[in-house]
């Protein structure tokens, strides 16, 4: 699976040729650099990582900036591993959207989603809460009702969905379109939304 | 905005600059192309500007009113939608708000609009009798 990194820039709408609005998100993608090459001799497995987004370094960990100087690049903000690319890839290499994506092709987003904090079950799993207002009831509106039984099973299942941190998880959307490419200024437009808020990272796959 | 935003919002620029300015207040005729079958035709439909939505974007959208048979009917269109053939300011109005609501509850003389005449050239206030 080939892929690259980029970054969320924000939503707008175009209109397809059938005339229909779509509503679309606005990626910068690459160029990523070929930081590592992965192979079953060294490492067991085949992978190529790629790196993305200037790291300042003095912010950078002297790990990660000896790590790019092997591919002779300055530090990096993000580094992914993928798969496989269709090309041969060496240490170093720029890789750019047209290299990989063309308009028409489905992609799958990886983004990080908003966080939402701590939310009760209604709006975190989708609860219907209690549903009225009237047989007695007053004060539990958006309760989860009965969380189990009684001296069997004497315990709470594990798993039971309940009131927690909803959001901030990694999150991939699948078989989004791409409407448009502009190479020369590393922009994608994919249909549909993508997780995560503006200017965070987003990995795009094919 | 985003710069880069705006290069993908960009390619409906010509679109944007073809049609006239008007605002809320103006009458202006919508030339509507309309698909039958494999036929196209042009409905025109025209009426009061109550209100423009999210001026600027790609998403931009105004909303015509006018009352047909004794009917109000309201009509949204997407500003940059293809089926727009193309828009006719028919008469400016003078307005004092970005949304006309009230014209709901309006009607007849009631519903009438001041004609804005600032903006017109070669037309003079017509001398009072």
């Amino acid at each position: 699976m080939s892929g690259i990194i980029g970054k969320k820039i924000g939503m707008t709408s175009i209109f397809g040729e059938d005339g229909k609005a779509i509503g679309c998100t606005v990626v910068e993608a690459g160029p990523c650099v070929v930081t590592q090459i992965k192979t079953i001799e060294k490492d067991g497995y085949k992978s190529v990582q790629l790196g993305y987004g200037e790291g300042r370094e003095k912010n950078t960990s002297a790990s990660v900036i000896g790590h790019c100087k092997k591919a002779n690049t300055t530090p990096k903000k993000k580094l992914v591993e993928f798969k496989t690319f269709e090309k041969e890839l060496n240490l170093g290499d720029q890789v750019s959207i047209a290299d990989i994506f063309t308009e028409g092709d489905f992609v799958d987003a990886i983004g990080t989603s908003k966080g939402k904090g701590f939310q009760g079950v209604v709006k975190r799993h989708g609860f219907s809460g209690v549903g009225g207002q009237t047989h007695g009831q007053h004060n539990r509106a958006r309760h989860a009702g009965s969380v189990g039984s009684c001296s069997f099973p004497s315990r709470v299942f594990r798993g039971l969905r309940m009131a927690g941190r909803m959001g901030n998880d990694r999150v991939k959307i699948q078989n989004l379109r791409i409407l448009k490419i502009y190479p020369d200024k590393n922009i994608i437009v994919v249909s549909g939304a993508i997780p995560g808020a503006n200017n965070s990272f987003v990995i795009l796959e094919k | 905005m985003n710069q880069l935003l705006k290069v993908v919002q960009e390619q409906f620029k010509d679109k944007r600059a073809a049609l006239p300015e008007f605002k809320a207040g103006d009458t202006i005729n919508v030339h509507v192309k309309i698909k039958e079958g494999n036929k196209e035709r042009v409905q025109q439909y025209q009426g009061v500007v109550i209100q423009r939505k999210n001026i600027n974007t790609n998403g931009e959208t105004f909303t015509v009113r006018k009352i047909s048979n004794g009917v109000g009917v309201e009509r949204i269109f997407p500003i940059l939608s293809p089926s727009i053939d193309k828009i006719e300011l028919v008469r400016k109005g003078s307005v004092r708000r970005a949304r006309l609501f009230y014209l709901r509850d309006k009607a007849g003389k009631g519903a009438r609009i001041k004609e804005d005449k600032s903006g017109m050239e070669g037309t003079e206030e017509a001398p009072k009798a």
